[in-house]
């Protein structure tokens, strides 16, 4: 990405930029894959002798031998290596080696969930960090500017997953003094559309806990975002023109303040589709960050790759889409 | 997103310099928050070291008789579900705490620094090769990085500053080479190489210095996350292990079965953590808008 003194950009250099970006994915994925792939190996123990122990009896070295044949963890790492990468090609992910179910449908079962809290942890964060970033800039440097601040610095240092044990805290407690009787959220996840109430009140608190730590980060973003637009000229033409205030911070300023929130807001987003491990663990959810703290304790190596693969997909594709809408929302900026 | 204190003319006169103290307090009164991270980080940093003078109790010792305790006059903070005294443990866990932060952040930043700069001085297949090893290390996701080393090496703390710092190398090597991109245009590079300087001398000695600003923004920010990223892995049972105190682990298995009876316990060691992120957070800040010359020139 660059800026600046090139000549009049084309909508080809555009596409050039847009196809190069694409071409860097390839080995940036491969590189992902090798790295999973043989941290996965150097893990001591497979899932056989996982299987044998849990059984608890005395094994035979030859029952070991079959299951690494079934399972085809016998074979050279090269030759599991070419066939991870031709399984990942052709989206043929085979099954899970734990549980011997096909690892798409594995996976299906909980994304909805990891995404589900993703969006609604998304939107809570903007909803939150869009009307503080702008007003703790405007007000600079008074009593509000910092208190936002704070409250965003806190955001951060708060541990999402201590916040998590708080909110349970507080239902707890709270549901025991006015209801008479503990509440908890419920745990056996059901699709938003079957039954909204229920899904909701399982789903929005750790919506909630993950969506503050969200909106600390964008609130810093917007209100520096803020800070630098406020300066320039155009900013104080309004200004001299008369425009009313709320306009030229709606319109003059916001709008064009947008771009670095929009890149916050997809890494931290893309983050979070792989990230939600230990606020997942608080609230007993069963998502995709439970399923890789059990697939890696497993040796589940299909699986483990599997999931890698998808979140490194995610984060690498969610940072290509931000970097080319740049372009699109601010017409000043040339691909090179 | 950083502070921007009131032009000062009386700050652009290099003339006399007044004493450290009066100066020490024009900095506390532009950067109040900051001075709050920094008394913070202090406060940190002087429990951790006299910790065995501080705390009240053996933060080890069980006591079967004194299981769950509130919060009382006799133990401040109560006891946890061992009969440990939590106000002890939390003293003791600011050790584990600080030193993970601090060894972490300095030797993720400083080997992403060296990187970094390599990258930008040697540029061309090796940078174009090295970037793309940073990207697969950057989107790598941190969890599963930590289950691996854990799995391999062992739980304990110097396994976990492991897992902490390998996602911060490519962090500080990405921002340290796009400043030292600029560094390596500069005339008195090419003067070094002309003089027939070694590339590691070239490196390390004309190069690096030139970078502190980015560098040292960077390490400030990774002690609050280690700190952090630590307490986050303890809290799944993939850091430091039982007995020795740390703040994550003390929120594991009680934090939740204790809810309602002994809330103390998970709300005490949260605290902890908050408080010590808060304070480096805050201290960071106030390095960056100290250091970053796009901000100070405002």
């Amino acid at each position: 990405m660059a800026a600046g003194a090139s000549p009049v950009p084309t909508q080809s250099a555009m596409y050039q930029y847009i196809l190069k970006r694409l071409l860097l994915l390839i080995p940036t994925l491969l590189g992902a894959a090798v790295l999973v792939f043989f941290l996965l190996r150097l893990i001591p123990g497979d899932i056989c002798e996982l299987r044998m122990a849990g059984s608890g009896a005395y094994f035979d070295k030859e029952a070991l031998e079959i299951c690494r044949k079934e399972l085809g963890i016998d074979k050279s790492e090269a030759l599991q290596f070419f066939e991870f990468i031709k399984g990942f090609l052709t989206f043929d992910l085979g099954n899970s080696m734990y549980t011997n179910r096909p690892i798409s449908e594995e996976i299906g079962l909980r994304f909805q969930l990891s995404l589900q809290v993703a969006i609604m942890a998304t939107l809570t964060g903007i909803l939150i960090s869009l009307p503080l970033g702008v007003i703790s800039a405007v007000k600079q440097n008074t009593w509000i500017d910092y208190c936002v601040r704070a409250f965003s610095i806190a955001g951060i240092a708060m541990p999402s997953f201590w916040l998590g044990i708080l909110i349970i805290l507080g239902l707890l407690l709270g549901t025991q003094a006015w209801l008479g009787t503990a509440w908890m959220p419920p745990i056996q996840y059901r699709p938003l559309w079957v039954d909204p109430v229920y899904n909701l009140s399982m789903l929005i608190w750790p919506a909630l806990a993950t969506g503050y730590r969200y909106s600390a980060v964008t609130t810093r973003m917007t209100r520096s975002a803020m800070l630098e637009v406020l300066r320039e000229d155009y900013v104080r033409t309004a200004r001299a023109k008369g425009l009313l205030e709320k306009i030229i911070i709606r319109r003059h300023a916001l709008k064009n303040s947008l771009l670095p929130v929009v890149t916050v807001i997809g890494i931290e987003f893309a983050f979070l589709m792989g990230g939600l491990v230990v606020t997942e663990q608080v609230f007993n959810l069963n998502g995709l960050g439970k399923l890789f703290v059990v697939s890696v304790t497993n040796h589940d190596y299909s699986m483990t790759q599997a999931l890698v693969m998808l979140v490194v997909t995610i984060f690498v594709l969610t940072n290509f889409v931000v970097d080319v809408m740049y372009g699109w929302l601010d017409p000043r900026i040339h691909y090179r | 997103m950083a502070a921007n204190p009131a032009y000062d003319p009386a700050l652009d006169e290099p003339a006399q310099k007044p004493e450290l103290g009066a100066r020490l307090l024009t900095l506390m009164r532009k950067q109040p928050l900051g001075t709050a991270g920094a008394l913070i980080v202090l406060f940190m940093i002087f429990a951790a070291i006299f910790a065995p003078w501080l705390a009240p109790y053996d933060p080890v010792e069980n006591n079967f008789a004194d299981l769950n305790q509130a919060p009382s006059l006799a133990h401040w903070f109560g006891t946890d579900p061992f009969g440990r005294d939590m106000l002890s443990r939390i003293i003791f866990g600011a050790r584990t705490a600080l030193v993970v932060g601090f060894v972490s952040a300095v030797v993720g930043a400083t080997v992403g620094l060296v990187l970094g700069v390599a990258s930008a001085y040697f540029g061309g297949r090796f940078d174009l090769l090295f970037q793309r090893v940073m990207d697969v290390f950057m989107a790598f996701p941190l969890i599963i990085m930590a289950l691996s080393v854990v799995s391999i090496f062992g739980t304990g703390v110097q396994n976990v500053i492991i897992a902490i710092t390998i996602p911060f190398i490519p962090r500080c090597a990405r921002v340290v080479r796009s400043s030292a991109l600029a560094i390596r245009e500069i005339p008195y590079v090419d003067a070094a190489r002309a003089c027939g300087y070694s590339h590691t001398r070239i490196i390390l000695r004309h190069m690096v210095p030139n970078v502190m600003a980015p560098y040292l923004i960077m390490l400030t920010a990774f002690v609050g996350q280690a700190i952090l990223l630590e307490a986050s892995l303890s809290y799944l049972g993939l850091g430091v292990q039982e007995p020795t105190p740390a703040w994550g682990l003390m929120l594991q298995g009680g934090a939740e079965e204790y809810a309602q009876s002994a809330p103390w316990i998970a709300v005490f060691p949260g605290l902890a953590i908050t408080v010590a992120v808060f304070g480096f957070n805050l201290f960071g800040d106030a390095v960056r808008d100290a250091l970053d010359p796009k901000l100070r020139s405002q």
